[in-house]
Order: structure tokens, then sequence, then C-alpha cells
């Protein structure tokens, strides 16, 4: 694997190998279309784009700092403890994220709910601390959370767009188009061009985020096939 | 107790933890490929929730509390106590099953880490919080909840099992398909979120 590769090298160099574990999580290894990973709060705070960047800042700040910590202590931790170790480390973390966004914006606090909580159970950072930190030095580490972090945050935003956007007529709570005067395009005025425009008020639901997930992952594998499931 | 059988169906069927809430899709999506191990899973989500949601139960009201033991507000513990307390039952529900019964463990064995990170452990154990269960309630819900898990991983197993002989395009294969089925699942579940339980009593 490449990444038993990077492990040998040790300095706190900026190359090849470390600009992948940035790159590479954005595409061919990205943790929600192709890992699995990450998905519960995918579907459940991606009816809009502001939600949506609050919870990638979060995830990003949860994975970097985890792996970090892990990884400098990796060789401190007792193998069959591990699992509470590594849960005790994310939680706290998480419980600064939710008590600092409850401070400075309370009105995401609020919609995210117990979302901000689940970012413990969200499967991006225990994989990752298993699947690298516990066997990598602390910069690199640290490198790879937040290329998964910034992974799973392109994703949800690319979710949220779509959703947002037929869902509400909204960019980032921006109007763009939809049924009154206060909307940028108003499809309800006289002799509108956009008459015929309906609201598609299935994407407000969790399970459009299932069909738009399963069209991203469609229009992923036909660019890069050697992503396909052979089985 | 009519009450706590209402609790129960709500949470299986109106409120699935898999279908209406999306929860615990990471082992969720990975698990399902046959129905033989998806079913291990999900019964071993049955029985961490039951457990699990009537200690947390007791954390969150003794502890935690501003009624509790220490009188004052401590709710900002709520996280770490209970993935803590989640991650040791899990631990220790593993240890029991291997001693007494080491064919189940056999079948289960390699699920039963899998669900310390499974979110819908501890979303059952933070919804129960915001709507503020009491004790008989929140076991009530830890095994509606659990048993409405377990039907839905049953349910798209089998069918991801079928639909292996289907002709799907290639790059929809395997995943894509399996968030599909999900997707057209919660729609059919959606169709039961108008049921009236008090109609019943």
């Amino acid at each position: 694997m490449a990444e038993a590769a990077v492990a040998k090298k040790q300095g706190m160099t900026f190359g090849k190998n470390e600009k992948k574990l940035l790159v590479d999580p954005l595409s061919t290894n990205n943790p929600i279309t192709v890992q699995v990973l990450g998905i519960c709060s995918a579907l459940a705070v991606t009816t809009g784009m502001k939600n949506s960047l609050v919870m990638a800042i979060a995830v990003v700040f949860v994975t970097m700092f985890s792996s970090l910590i892990t990884s400098a202590l990796r060789n401190a931790i007792p193998k069959q403890v591990r699992m509470i170790v590594q849960l005790v480390i994310i939680a706290t973390l998480v419980t600064i994220v939710e008590l600092t966004l409850k401070a400075v914006s309370y009105d995401s606090y609020k919609q995210l709910s117990v979302f901000i909580g689940l970012i413990i159970t969200n499967c991006i950072v225990m994989g990752r601390l298993e699947a690298f930190a516990m066997g990598n030095d602390p910069y690199r580490s640290a490198l790879d959370g937040i290329g998964n972090g910034l992974g799973y945050g392109v994703i949800l935003m690319a979710i949220a767009f779509v959703r947002e956007l037929f869902g509400k007529g909204e960019f980032f709570g921006l109007k763009i188009i939809g049924a009154s005067p206060e909307y940028w395009v108003d499809t309800a005025a006289e002799g509108s061009w956009m008459g015929w425009y309906q609201p598609n008020n299935l994407m407000i639901l969790f399970p459009a985020a299932m069909f738009v997930i399963a069209v991203m992952i469609w229009i992923h594998r036909a660019w890069k096939p050697q992503l396909v499931d052979v089985s | 107790m009519g009450e706590l059988i209402n609790i129960f169906i709500k949470s299986a069927f109106i409120e699935n933890l898999a279908l209406s809430y999306f929860l615990g899709m990471c082992s969720y999506l990975a698990v399902s490929k046959t129905v033989k191990t998806a079913f291990g899973l999900g019964l071993a989500v049955i029985f961490v929730l039951a457990i699990t949601m009537p200690i947390n139960w007791a954390i969150n009201t003794y502890l935690l509390g501003e009624g509790g033991m220490f009188g004052t507000d401590l709710t900002f513990l709520r996280l770490i106590l209970f993935i803590a307390v989640i991650a040791s039952m899990v631990q220790l529900v593993e240890m029991v099953v291997e001693k007494y019964s080491p064919s189940l463990y056999n079948s289960l064995g390699i699920f039963l880490p899998l669900i310390t990170v499974n979110c819908a452990i501890l979303g059952g154990s933070l919804f129960m919080v915001s709507k503020e269960y009491g004790f008989a309630e929140s076991v009530s819900f830890g095994l509606g909840g659990g048993f409405g898990w377990f039907l839905a991983i049953i349910a798209i197993a089998a069918i991801r099992e079928k639909i292996r002989y289907s002709d799907v395009p290639a790059p929809l294969r395997g995943l894509g398909m399996a968030f599909l089925l999900t997707g057209l699942m919660g729609l059919a579940f959606m169709s039961l979120m108008g049921i009236d339980l008090a109609a019943f009593n």
C-alpha cells in the first residue's frame, strides 16, 4: 500500500507523497463515494448549503486534530483499549466543536441538533484513525485527516447545492427562484418566462440525498472505471 | 402498557432509525451484501440498543442533570459518557457472548466491534434525551428502534441478493444500486408517517 511507503520517510517535508495524502481523498479515494464512510450526516444536514459548510468545517477540524493526537499517542495506547481511547479523544474534540458552535452560531447549532454529536460515530474519523493514524507520524496523519475531511466536505457541499437549489430554490440562503417577489426569478410574476417552474419538494426529504449520492457515484465511476464494483 | 407498545411500534416503523432518519448507514451499506451477515448484525444492534438505552438514561438522569448526584448541570459531559458506555457495553457483550455461546459469537463476532461506531446507537441515546423519555419508555424505544433497524437491514440485504442477477449499468453496480434502493425504501417508509397511534388506544 502507498500508505505504508509514506510511513518510512520521516521529517516535515511537503513532497509528492504528502500532496497525495491531501488530494487522493478528494476523488479516487473519496470517503463518501468510494470508502462509504460517514453517510449518515451526509444525508441529514444537506438540505441547505450553510449547514453543510458548518458541518464540513466541524468534520475537518475533528479529523485533523483526532489524527494528530492519536498519532502522537499511538505508541502509548494499549491495543485492547484503543477503541475507547480513540473515542474519548474524538468525543472531547466534538464537545469542543459543539460548545463553540453553540456560542458562535446558535441558529446552526439548533438546526444541526444531534448531528454534531454524531460526528463521534462518523466512521470517517474512526476509520482514518484505525487505517492511518495508528501507523504513521503525527504530521502525515494530520494531512491525511485534513484530506479526508475535505473530501467529505466537497461531497457534502455538492449534495447540498443540488438539494437546496432544486428543493427550495435557494443558494446559500439567497433566494434564487420561487413563487414570490422576494426571489430573484419570480415565477408567479405576470408573463414570467419561468412560469412553468415548480420547486421539487422531494429534494428536501431524506431519500433525495440517497438518490443524489447514487447519481454522483454513477458519474464518478463512469469517469473512473477502475472504481467499478466487480462483485 | 399501551403507551409502551405505542413507542415500540412508533420507533420500529414510523420513526425507523435506518429508513426515516438514515442512521447507522455505514454498517448498513457495508454489511448488507447477504441476508445471513445482515441477520447477525441486526440482532447485535437490537441487543446493544436495548442495553445501552436504559444505562444512558440513568446516567443522564442521575449523574448529569441538575437534580442528579452532583447537583450541577454537567450535560456537556454527555457525549463522552454516552460513547464510553456504548464502547464498554459492546466490549462486555462481546466477552459474555464469547464465554457462554461460542456459536453465536462466531456468527456475530466480527460485527460487534462495528456497532460501537454505528450512529444508530449513539443517535438513539441522543434522541431519547431530546424526547425526554422515562426509564420504561427508553427500554421500549431501544427495543423498537433496534427491531426497526433489524428489519431494514434484512430487507435491503434480501433485495441486494436478488438484484445481483439483474442487468444494472456497470458504474451503478453494487454501491450505487444500494443507495438507490435505500432511497426508494425510505420513500416507502414515509407513507407510514401519517399513522395516528392514538386511534388504537
